[in-house]
């Protein structure tokens, strides 16, 4: 699914003395089945780009186009339900629910939609295996190590089977060992056909062979 | 259709329930706290409510009219020849004078109400007596029991019979001797009675009949049947209301608790409706989730809280008030209630225990819930 | 088992005991009908007219057959009607 932005502006507190520009008009494509970086400093406004493509905000002017749709201009609980078929997040810092057990909070996401049962928890454990977790499905999240606390939030994320990933900073909280290890889990999920977004300021992210392009911002517009 | 919503609503239990679970100790302190309050407000009600009932039935054939003289503003003697002066009222079917009274016993601390019967066989020796007497002074039939006169002679009367046990709440400090038996142990003479009962046939007609007697009987004071039932509903309503008013004081702690548990929404909570929003909630099913919350531990504490008051009033004789309703009195009677439980009283008990805590619950989500789901990435 | 399915198997049993004390309540009525009779038919012989729950003083023993305004009818020590008399002790010498 193409996504495609027209000359978006985003504005914060607008009319109040600290208003604030976020993004400044940027217009971009992004291919589907592709992996791809948005690199810049914190501020430079890749998060809060993000944030709009993955229908978690409303851009202030601009278009955004998911395929055929135009999903700027949706309500919000349409854009919650294009969220939660079409994006999977994955946090900075990984923004499990402590108490509760690995498999539940991979099931979350997919608690509103009514899923029967036991269909849920089979596509849920077959995540878990996937991802070499099955012996923790029962823990809960607070005994996991940060790869372990990484791989949940990514099953996470995969439970509603989206076609779109959206990552913000997933590296920040991971050893270069572990950054290596989640490019190579981003790696696999291309090639299952996700298209992937990633916000990241570290090298060991954009500098990897697994990324197909990589979009650098500052200050609210997109330089190269 | 049908199933979705319950599998969603199933979902959402799934989730509150592992919230709930992960503050384990506060979850169920305020369920234990909200039980017990539950559990008293219901005992209370149930109690007072079957006690009224109770009392309703059986006084319903208490004497439609009871005439008692009054003298200085007490109550006195009334002396035969009233029964003449009555004479003939319109609607008064039967009259008759009574002797009654208390007699103190120094040797149990006790109160007993003497009345007079009868058909007791032999008029100056045989008594019968109510099982709470029998059980304060350990008497069985055949026992003798000596009371100490007005001139102080003792007499000795032997218990003949037991009341019925089951008559306990009405029964249980009744003394019943022959009226010459009374006469001779309180020194009254013969001419004068303790009051005069009448009876009749048409309850339309008793209050006309009342005002008849205060014109003629100046000096006497009538107590209809309706006045009687009237007293004990109003008593039993008093009664009531105090122990809510003594119960306000916990009310309101747990109200203040509640409040702060439920609506006071900590910084972590806040982050997870957050996180919540973010992978795909509505804000809709954020509030399902919420109103779970208070109906899970509303609705336990009042169905747990209202059970244990059941038992508790009807099956345990309401032990824990026992204390509150005996205050001085040695004789107290040992009675199991009939349970009178309507719909009525569930429901009001319902929405003053439940209602209040579901809404407390989700108003303060509503501004939490409202907010953007992309605060979590910021 | 998965816990809304316990919470709601709680409920249940909850739900199902408290339809039982209606059942039971019923069913003890009918039952207390001839306790309830033994009570009336001494009420109407003997012409009663209060229940024998407070038994420690004139006025709470005969409720409604109490002079309307006389206080410390009975026990010395009796909490009172009126609200001065839960201020007012009785006098040195009764107690």
């Amino acid at each position: 699914m193409l996504i495609q932005l027209t000359d978006i502006k985003k504005v914060f507190n607008q009319g109040r003395p600290n208003e604030f520009w976020a993004i400044q008009g940027v217009s971009l494509e992004f291919e589907p089945n592709r992996v791809s970086c948005l690199k810049g400093a914190s501020g430079s406004g890749k998060t809060t780009l993000l944030s709009m493509i993955g229908c978690l905000s409303r851009p202030t002017s601009g278009r955004i186009q998911l395929g055929e749709r135009v999903i700027s201009s949706l309500p919000e609980r349409f854009l919650t339900d294009v969220r939660r078929h079409t994006f999977g997040f994955i946090f900075q810092r990984f923004n499990l629910i402590s108490g509760l057990s690995v498999l539940e909070n991979i099931m979350l996401p997919a608690y509103p939609l009514g899923l029967p049962y036991k269909r849920l928890v089979a596509t849920a454990l077959h995540l878990l295996e996937q991802f070499n977790l099955l012996a923790k499905a029962d823990n809960p999240v607070e005994w996991l190590s940060g790869g372990e606390a990484q791989r949940v939030a990514i099953c996470r994320a995969l439970i509603n089977d989206p076609q779109i990933l959206i990552a913000d900073e997933p590296t920040a909280n991971l050893d270069s060992k572990l950054s290596y290890e989640f490019m190579g889990l981003i790696d696999e999920l291309r090639q299952s056909g996700k298209t992937i977004l990633i916000t990241s300021h570290d090298p060991e992210v954009f500098d990897s062979a697994v990324v197909d392009r990589v979009v650098e911002m500052h200050d609210g517009v997109v330089l190269t | 259709m049908m199933w979705l919503f319950l599998r969603k609503q199933k979902y959402l239990i799934d989730f509150t329930l592992s919230s709930l679970l992960r503050r384990k100790g506060k979850s169920l302190g305020l369920l234990a706290v909200y039980t017990l309050i539950v559990f008293m407000l219901a005992s209370v009600t149930l109690f007072t409510h079957a006690l009224r009932k109770e009392a309703g039935l059986m006084l319903q054939a208490s004497p439609e009219i009871i005439v008692q003289r009054m003298q200085a503003g007490r109550h006195a003697l009334i002396p035969a020849d009233y029964l003449q002066r009555i004479g003939r009222l319109r609607g008064v079917t039967q009259k008759e004078g009574r002797l009654w009274g208390y007699y103190y016993d120094p040797a149990v601390k006790a109160n007993y109400t003497i009345m007079t019967a009868g058909q007791v066989a032999a008029p100056l020796t045989e008594i019968i007596i109510g099982t709470g007497i029998a059980r304060a002074r350990g008497l069985v039939v055949g026992d003798y029991l000596t009371l100490r006169s007005q001139n102080g002679e003792a007499y000795s009367f032997e218990i003949t019979e037991l009341l019925n046990e089951k008559s306990e709440l009405v029964s249980a400090d009744l003394l019943l001797m022959s009226p010459q038996a009374f006469r001779r142990l309180f020194n009254i003479p013969e001419g004068f009675y303790t009051d005069l009962v009448l009876s009749v046939r048409n309850p339309r007609e008793v209050r006309k009949v009342a005002e008849k007697l205060t014109l003629l009987l100046p000096d006497t004071r009538p107590i209809l049947r309706e006045e009687v039932l009237r007293t004990y509903d109003s008593v039993f309503s008093w009664r009531q209301g105090i122990l809510f008013v003594l119960l306000t004081g916990s009310i309101l702690a747990f109200v203040i608790f509640a409040w702060d548990k439920a609506s006071g929404l900590s910084a972590e909570e806040r982050r997870e409706i957050g996180i919540l929003k973010a992978v795909g909630w509505e804000t809709a099913d954020v509030m399902r989730m919420k109103f779970w919350e208070g109906m899970i531990v509303s609705l336990s504490a009042f169905l747990i809280g209202y059970l244990a008051a059941y038992a508790h009033v009807f099956y345990a004789s309401a032990s824990l008030f026992e204390p509150v309703l005996k205050g001085w009195a040695v004789l107290y009677p040992q009675f199991r209630l009939t349970p009178f439980v309507d719909g009525l009283q569930l429901a009001t008990l319902l929405f003053f225990t439940v209602l209040p805590y579901i809404v407390a619950t989700i108003i303060p989500i509503w501004r939490t819930s409202i907010t953007d789901p992309d605060a979590v990435m910021r | 088992m998965r816990k809304s399915n316990t919470f709601l198997a709680c409920v249940f049993l909850l739900l199902v005991g408290c339809i039982a004390t209606l059942v039971d309540a019923t069913h003890r009525k009918h039952l207390a009908v001839s306790d309830v009779e033994s009570g009336t038919a001494l009420v109407r012989q003997f012409g009663l007219t209060d229940l024998a729950l407070f038994t420690e003083a004139r006025y709470t023993r005969h409720l409604s057959q109490s002079d309307l305004h006389s206080a410390f009818q009975d026990h010395p020590v009796a909490l009172e009607h009126f609200p001065s008399g839960s201020l007012l002790l009785p006098p040195q010498r009764m107690q």
